[in-house]
């Protein structure tokens, strides 16, 4: 996985609440059996008018956000299906943060499986940077992992809160099974203990 | 100190190793997997050269791709077909057990884990399909997750999780006369709203639930994924032991009696505390009906759509105003006016004999509405069997309604059973959102009476008062 350290990047609004998966990526595309090349499907319905063609008002379709590396939206991104094709969609298009004032739970992980950082800020903050990146063509953020801050081009720094273990592990760009794996003898005992405290749970299941 | 939640019990005991920050391994029991979430997790065991470490506590079924029609013919879908074909040889590398579409116990991954006896209180449970929280039914913490994690799992037995808050809904009273677990459930996330229960596992308790059965517990908790919630709990009661013995991989002699033991223990103690509490009157409950594009956006079948104009707040007003839109509803619509197309009976959360059997016993002796198209896809090919053997199918067919196999069909529309745009739908599926079961088309989440009264009338009817 990449690590994610600092990422000064052109910041592309979404302002939109309770976008869910679905919407970021729909069902067509989870008939892949990769993680990669999932950019067309990202916001596909939401791409084109209902005649198929191109839909020049949303934002991706716009020239100004086709570079950008930082997705600003509204509460409760990601919500819905698991698929981990959402931020796989994402990355693909170029995304390496999304900042929201709230995340769906398994979106939310799913976006330090795959080096994505998630940042919550405040609503009013949110919002006040939707303003900016809307008005301000070139709008870009910095975005430092290890300050725990987004700064704006004016130097106003946000502070967000982050798990320390899912920090180190994004910064670092860790192998998480790897990391687990470490504690093999750990997970050993555990199971040994448990097959004796709750034999049941570890008869065959083969059917 | 205060007692432990039923919550605490389960998480504390398979926490495997905690970081000081609070982080934790924790051992997860058993893992469902199907054919559109796993492909790279294996794909990524391949790759880093890591086995499973207990393929025997894994059970893999194709369910979301399947077509729901004449499984004798190949499957018309080159791409899905791969998708399936690459479950079945990943299960083959990797000692899974698996259910092939030409299993009578293949099925929906949520209807095949408590069925076979796979799904157990007390256990962890996790699928890379948000509605595992399905599981909770049984006292089991179980709960969605990505493809990674899908991998950590099977190469760790373990995830990495930060605990989390609880919340306890309670429901207390008597539901009214052709209301369900569905009704229960639609009215607690149209409070909460799809938010509510993020960073919380929920626990139902309450007159109410103890009332229900044990699929109608199933569907409750399947949905708490819509009110944000990653897993919902159900206390495991008499009606809990008697559903889960005699399933073929539910242990017995010795073993069930030493189980059956634990399970005794399985309740949150009197002096706990819940991190929030929430609270419904079941009488209160009507029939609902999703109208938007968000599972949150529900009400009961004797309202009316809600005019944007009357909400303040800017944020819901255009959330509102593009669900209309979308929906293409006009504000101040009386649900029951509002006319439908397509019927879908089926998915992880309606799809179970009882649902099948509340719908038939609706659909006797009716006819679908000429203008309507309806169809019913069982949850396993085991329900399938079961409902034919009761002779559930000849009254659909009979009444007009396609009798289809088993799969997860038009809740998410993978398959060919697909709405076409503009196209409204009244399905006792779990999502409504834009597109969901086809590009353009329209959901309205309902249960499966209400379903059936739909189909018949040709628009939403207050099955409280439809004779």
């Amino acid at each position: 996985m990449e690590p994610f350290t600092t990422l000064t990047g052109l910041v592309a609004p979404l302002d939109q609440i309770n976008v869910d998966t679905d919407q970021i990526i729909p069902k067509q595309f989870l008939k892949t059996i990769k993680r990669t090349g999932l950019r067309e499907g990202l916001f596909f319905d939401w791409r084109k008018k209902k005649d198929g063609s191109p839909d020049p008002d949303f934002f991706l379709n716009q020239p100004r956000y086709h570079a950008a590396s930082i997705l600003l939206t509204r509460d409760n991104f990601g919500c819905g299906s698991s698929r981990e094709h959402a931020p796989w969609a994402l990355l693909d298009q170029g995304f390496r943060c999304v900042i929201a004032p709230s995340f769906a739970d398994i979106f939310y992980n799913n976006c330090f499986q795959n080096g994505i950082l998630p940042v919550v800020l405040k609503a009013d903050e949110v919002l006040a940077l939707m303003k900016h990146a809307v008005e301000t063509e070139g709008y870009r953020l910095t975005v430092d992992l290890a300050n725990q801050t987004v700064t704006t081009p004016e130097k106003t720094a946000y502070r967000f809160e982050i798990d320390p273990f899912r920090k180190d592990c994004l910064y670092r760009g860790l192998d998480s099974i790897g990391l687990t794996l470490q504690h093999e003898q750990t997970i050993s005992a555990y199971e040994t203990r448990r097959k004796t405290e709750a034999p049941w749970l570890f008869g065959d299941l083969h059917a | 100190m205060a007692g432990k939640t039923l919550f605490d019990k389960i998480w504390e005991s398979h926490v495997v190793r905690e970081e000081p920050d609070g982080t934790t391994l924790l051992y997860i029991d058993r893992q469902l997997v199907h054919e559109v979430t796993s492909p790279q997790a294996f794909e990524g065991l391949k790759l880093a050269g890591r086995r499973p470490r207990r393929p025997a506590a894994t059970l893999a079924v194709p369910d979301h791709n399947v077509p729901t029609t004449d499984r004798k013919l190949p499957i018309a879908d080159h791409i899905s077909a791969k998708q399936i074909q690459t479950l079945e040889e990943n299960c083959r590398d990797f000692g899974i057990t698996y259910f092939g579409m030409d299993d009578v116990r293949q099925g929906v991954v949520h209807v095949i884990g408590p069925e076979q006896g796979f799904t157990l209180p007390g256990t962890t449970i996790v699928c890379g399909d948000s509605h595992t929280s399905t599981h909770g039914a049984f006292g089991a913490l179980a709960f969605g997750i990505g493809t990674s994690e899908v991998e950590h799992v099977l190469a760790t037995q373990c995830l990495v999780q930060k605990r989390p808050k609880t919340m306890e809904v309670r429901v207390e009273g008597s539901l009214s006369d052709r209301c369900s677990a569905k009704d229960i459930i639609l009215a607690i996330i149209g409070k909460i709203g799809t938010a509510g229960g993020t960073g919380y596992v929920i626990e139902y308790t309450g007159s109410a639930i103890r009332a229900l059965s044990m699929e109608g517990r199933m569907t409750l908790c399947n949905m708490s994924i819509e009110g944000g919630a990653r897993a919902g709990l159900v206390a495991p009661d008499d009606k809990t032991i008697a559903y889960v013995k005699g399933r073929p991989l539910t242990p017995t002699g010795e073993l069930l009696e030493r189980a059956m033991q634990a399970w005794q223990s399985l309740k949150t103690d009197p002096d706990a505390i819940y991190d929030a509490v929430v609270t419904l009157r079941a009488e209160e409950i009507a029939p609902q009906v999703s109208w938007g594009t968000s599972p949150g956006m529900v009400l009961g079948v004797d309202q009316k759509v809600p005019d944007p104009q009357t909400i303040v707040d800017a944020k819901t007003k255009s959330a509102t105003e593009r669900a209309l839109n979308y929906m293409g509803l006009s504000p101040n619509t009386p649900i029951t006016e509002i006319k439908i197309d397509k019927v879908f009976i089926g998915s992880c959360t309606n799809s179970r004999i009882e649902d099948l059997r509340l719908a038939a016993s609706l659909a006797k002796g009716r006819k679908v509405a000429t203008s309507v198209h309806a169809m019913v896809v069982p949850g396993s090919g085991l329900v399938k069997q079961q409902a034919e053997a009761e002779g559930l199918d000849r009254v659909f067919r009979d009444a007009g309604f396609e009798w289809r196999e088993a799969g997860c069909s038009m809740c998410l529309a993978m398959n060919a059973d697909v709405l076409q745009p503009g196209e409204r739908c009244a399905s006792t599926s779990n999502r409504n959102f834009e597109g969901r079961q086809g590009a353009g088309g329209r959901t309205h989440l309902v249960s499966p009476a209400m379903a059936v009264a739909a189909a018949i009338e040709g628009h939403f009817v207050d099955i409280r008062h439809w004779s």
